[in-house]
């Protein structure tokens, strides 16, 4: 095993998973429902991304023959995260959660709650 | 050099999901427990990718891609039932 391997996949392993520890601390920390959804759903996917192109390039070096199932898993969590926000946006637009004070054009969120359930008015 | 790289990633990894359990416990409404739970989902697959690593085994692929495959399924299912007050109508 070559150095520079263990140089690239390392450098890919830590970037990965410090993206992932940076959504959940914007999970942890930030004020509001929608931004705590923001924060964690762009992060995870790039970390996981990261990491799982890391075992990647490692198991194919190591093996020495391609090894692309990780493809599969980067594939789909590329593919449901945005379907998972989407329903979570819903989910918390229909439980009418707290928007942060100073959020700007609130009264939007309003009209779009009536989009989405126009029986309540 | 590189069981020391997966070592720190596993540590920073184990930290994120304390920082969930966290949001989990305190979180103020339901919306916010199922983010959680679906961050939680994700960064256990980084975790179990990272262990076949550490290992150097390449049979933990499966379980990693079932647990998306339940996570995913979990959350649209939790998503559902706060819509609609039921999952299969």
């Amino acid at each position: 095993m070559t150095s520079l391997l263990e140089v690239i996949v390392s450098v890919l392993l830590v970037l990965g998973a410090t993206i992932m520890l940076i959504g959940s601390i914007g999970l942890a920390k930030l004020p509001d429902f929608f931004t705590r959804l923001h924060a964690p759903t762009k992060a995870s996917t790039l970390g996981v991304g990261c990491i799982l192109i890391a075992s990647m390039v490692y198991f194919s070096v190591e093996l020495g023959r391609l090894s692309l199932k990780e493809i599969l898993i980067t594939m789909f969590l590329l593919i449901t995260a945005p379907i998972a926000a989407h329903m979570l946006a819903k989910a918390g637009l229909h439980y009418k959660v707290k928007l942060k004070a100073n959020t700007q054009k609130q009264h939007l969120s309003e009209k779009a709650y009536l989009h989405q359930n126009p029986d309540d008015q | 050099m590189l069981m020391y790289a997966t070592l720190f990633a596993s540590g920073l990894i184990c930290i994120a999901l304390a920082l969930n359990a966290w949001r989990l416990i305190i979180g103020p409404t339901a919306p916010d427990r199922i983010i959680a739970v679906d961050t939680m989902y994700i960064n256990s697959i980084a975790l179990i990718i990272l262990l076949g690593l550490y290992q150097g085994s390449v049979s933990y692929y499966e379980s990693a891609l079932l647990i998306a495959l339940l996570g995913f399924v979990s959350t649209a299912a939790f998503c559902k039932y706060l819509l609609r007050g039921d999952i299969i109508e």
